[in-house]
């Protein structure tokens, strides 16, 4: 597998804002300050030419802010992130140009990422004809053609995002991607939004594009059941670090990082009997102040006291497989397997 | 025991652009402790049932016929003077933003006892005491902590878990939640269904679970309705209807979900969308989008019972597909 994109030693830092009920309450005298986050905690990953590579863990682990800073819209506070050999954040000119339209990002919500007034011909042919990829006279039918692929009948081009249903702006969102040519998607909850039936199109229309134009996804989504049928590879986040790493069927059958297995077992899935819900205790801790060691122990059956006090590395545990935990190097695999 | 007896409930909404029927002659009964899962995709009419209950709709939307029977009381009849006393109650909502319940500026203790005395003349005291027991009850670890907090001191999970032990708070007989785990992750989820379950199991709680999501309510529902613009198109006992969907789109919604499907394989989909409410095809309103459509479905199918505790609302139901279910 020769890398499309290496992500190298990556991590993001912030400020958080204050939400609304903690401006009420700093408002009222409580002593509530902003914090500095570690959205992504040293993450390293390399994802292969035409590859699929699903990216799932609970809200707040760093998901986005990964994938911002793939597509190129935020820069790494340390590491560096490589497209084809180069090192995204370092490139000028033209050549920055050609990375930021080779890879693009598809959203969650296709109505804020749409521009309301514009019409669906003008969102989806600005770029390909600011950026010289189809000559202007051709522009009308090159967007024609991209909407067809996207299964948009090509006589709503006059029309405006607030005409459509969800899925059809989803796929508006898809084909505003796709005009300019890229080989890399980051599809960061495009299909969140969605009811399951036009959720199972969306994700129909990515599988076939795959195929028909050999791209390259980094599929972000909290619901690892989707990720799970769509992906080659699955990574796992929590809190800003990379947890488990595996092909998706063997991830899904054998997971190994507790938090994994967690995750595995508490997919809603169709019972026909009363289901015994027997969740892992403990909430997901502030990304503000995340525990020592091992981030999951407070919430892991396998905690001990090593974990408290020295972080896991991300290590092969098995071909192809890795995972940061410590049970791995203490002979108590077989506990975790 | 019938609790509740909805029949033919319509509740419409008289806009600018015309009616909306946004409950269409919806009916269900439930028994108390039971669990109802209604369940269908935006826009089908889940939260309108919801707020019709306990009488929340508000204009340009009114019932305009129908009958909510509770404990042997119609509401309908009863209007909001008989709504007004239940509300709260004995029938209680959740939401799937718990500050709809939440109020950010005050201690969880200050609403807690309000919401008790509200109804109650009961000393400070034993109100105290039984917000201490309710949070407990929905696996609060801590309460006496909790109950000095505020909400915003809570993460979203724990917040949702605060809103039901206050619906909890005046022991009621029905709780309507409406969405209440769709914005949780799902190890949160997780352990809010596994309270709730066991709450239902030990206080003959009557719940109405209302969601889009099909597989969450497959495990913790006794029976299922599943509503499609505007009306309950297919009802049953959980296991059953899941295992052998009656009507094609209770079909169509389980060969959606990727799950036990061969991975990478394309998914069965539904073609189409949802109708618009205002502009319903004639007849069966899935007709359009339906594999089984014919010339008999340009009028209008009943919700007939088509086995014992199993009705559908379709002239082709896919009864021969269960025979083969039950065969192998
Ligand atoms: N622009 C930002 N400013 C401050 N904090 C942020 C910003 N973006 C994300 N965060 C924080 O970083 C953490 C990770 O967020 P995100 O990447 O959005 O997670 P996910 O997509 O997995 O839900 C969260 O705690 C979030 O609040
Ligand atoms: N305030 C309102 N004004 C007009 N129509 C409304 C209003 N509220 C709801 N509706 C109509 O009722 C339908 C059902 O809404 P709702 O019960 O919220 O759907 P669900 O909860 O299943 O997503 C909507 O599609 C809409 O047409
Ligand atoms: S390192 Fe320790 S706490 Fe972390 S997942 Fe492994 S066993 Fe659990
Ligand atoms: S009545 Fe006809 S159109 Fe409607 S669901 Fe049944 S077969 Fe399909
Ligand atoms: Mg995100
Ligand atoms: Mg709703």
């Amino acid at each position: 597998m020769t890398p499309i994109l290496e992500i190298d030693a990556v991590s993001k830092r912030f400020v958080k804002e204050l939400d609304v009920a903690e401006r009420t309450a700093r408002f009222l005298g409580s002593k509530i300050e902003p914090l500095a986050i570690h959205a992504v905690d040293g993450v390293s990953l390399s994802i292969g030419r035409g590859e699929v590579l699903g990216l799932v863990g609970e809200s707040g682990c760093g998901k986005s802010t990964l994938g911002r800073m793939v597509a190129g819209l935020t820069t790494p506070s340390e590491g560096h992130i490589r497209f084809r050999d180069a090192d995204v954040a370092s490139l000028t000119g033209a050549a920055a140009r050609e990375a930021a339209l080779k890879i693009q990002m598809v959203f969650q919500d296709p109505m804020s990422s749409l521009n309301p007034r514009l019409r669906v011909d003008e969102i989806v042919g600005e770029a390909p004809r600011v950026h010289g990829i189809v000559p202007r006279k051709e522009t009308a039918a090159y967007v024609d053609d991209i909407l067809s692929r996207c299964g948009l009948d090509p006589s709503v081009r006059r029309r405006y995002p607030h005409q459509f249903s969800g899925g059809q702006r989803a796929r508006i969102g898809i084909a505003r991607a796709l005009a300019v040519k890229p080989d890399f998607i980051v599809c960061d909850e495009s299909v969140a939004a969605l009811d399951v039936s036009i959720q199972a199109q969306v994700l129909n229309l990515f599988m076939r594009l795959r195929e028909e134009l050999n791209l390259t996804y980094l599929f972000i989504s909290h619901d690892l059941g989707v990720v799970e049928h769509i992906s080659d590879r699955i990574a796992v986040m929590y809190l800003g670090r990379l947890v488990e790493l595996g092909t998706a069927e063997d991830l899904m059958a054998r997971p190994n990082h507790p938090y994994t297995q967690a995750l595995v077992a508490e997919i809603p899935t169709f019972e026909t009997k009363k289901k015994q819900y027997s969740a892992i205790k403990g909430e997901i801790p502030s990304p503000m102040n995340p525990p020592p060691g091992c981030h999951f122990h407070p919430r892991c059956p396998h905690a001990h006291p090593r974990c408290k006090a020295e972080r896991p590395t991300l290590r092969e545990v098995a071909p192809g497989r890795f995972s940061a935990c410590h049970l791995n190097d203490e002979g108590a695999a077989s506990t975790a397997a | 025991m019938t609790l509740l007896q909805v029949e033919d409930l319509a509740t419409h909404f008289f806009t600018r652009d015309g009616v909306a029927k946004a409950v269409d002659g919806v009916s269900f009964s439930l028994d108390r402790g039971e669990i109802l899962g209604l369940v269908g995709e935006s826009g089908s009419g889940k939260s309108v049932t919801g707020f019709s209950l306990l009488g929340l709709v508000d204009p340009p939307g009114r019932i305009v016929s129908g009958k909510i029977v509770f404990d042997g009381e119609d509401l309908v009849k009863g209007g909001e003077p008989m709504m007004r006393t239940l509300r709260g109650k004995r029938i209680a909502m959740i939401f799937q933003d718990p500050m709809m319940t939440l109020n950010p500026v005050l201690r969880i203790d200050t609403q807690m006892v309000e919401t008790v005395l509200a109804h109650e003349r009961i000393s400070r005291k034993s109100a105290l005491e039984r917000c201490r027991e309710a949070l407990a009850r929905v696996g609060i670890a801590s309460p006496d902590e909790r109950l000095k907090s505020y909400p915003h001191q809570f993460s979203g999970g724990m917040r949702q878990r605060v809103a039901i032990a206050i619906a909890l708070l005046h022991e009621p007989d029905l709780i309507i939640a409406d969405e209440p785990t769709t914005a949780l992750d799902v190890t949160i989820q997780a352990q809010i269904l596994s309270e709730v379950q066991k709450l239902c199991a030990d206080t003959g709680l009557a719940m109405i679970w209302i969601t889009h999501d099909l597989a969450v309510v497959s495990g913790l529902a006794d029976q299922l309705a599943v509503m499609y613009a505007g009306k309950i198109i297919e009802t049953g006992e959980t296991g059953r209807v899941i295992e052998a969907p009656l009507h094609p789109y209770t079909k169509g919604l389980i060969a959606s979900v990727p799950q036990g499907q061969k991975h990478g394989a394309l998914l069965a989909q539904i073609p189409g969308t949802t109708p618009s409410l205002l502009n319903l095809p004639e007849g069966c309103s899935f007709r359009p989008r339906c594999p089984r459509a014919d010339a008999a479905c340009q009028e209008e199918p009943p919700l007939g019972a088509l086995l014992p505790g199993r009705a559908a609302r379709c002239f082709h139901p896919h009864l021969d597909e269960r025979r083969e279910a039950l065969a192998s």
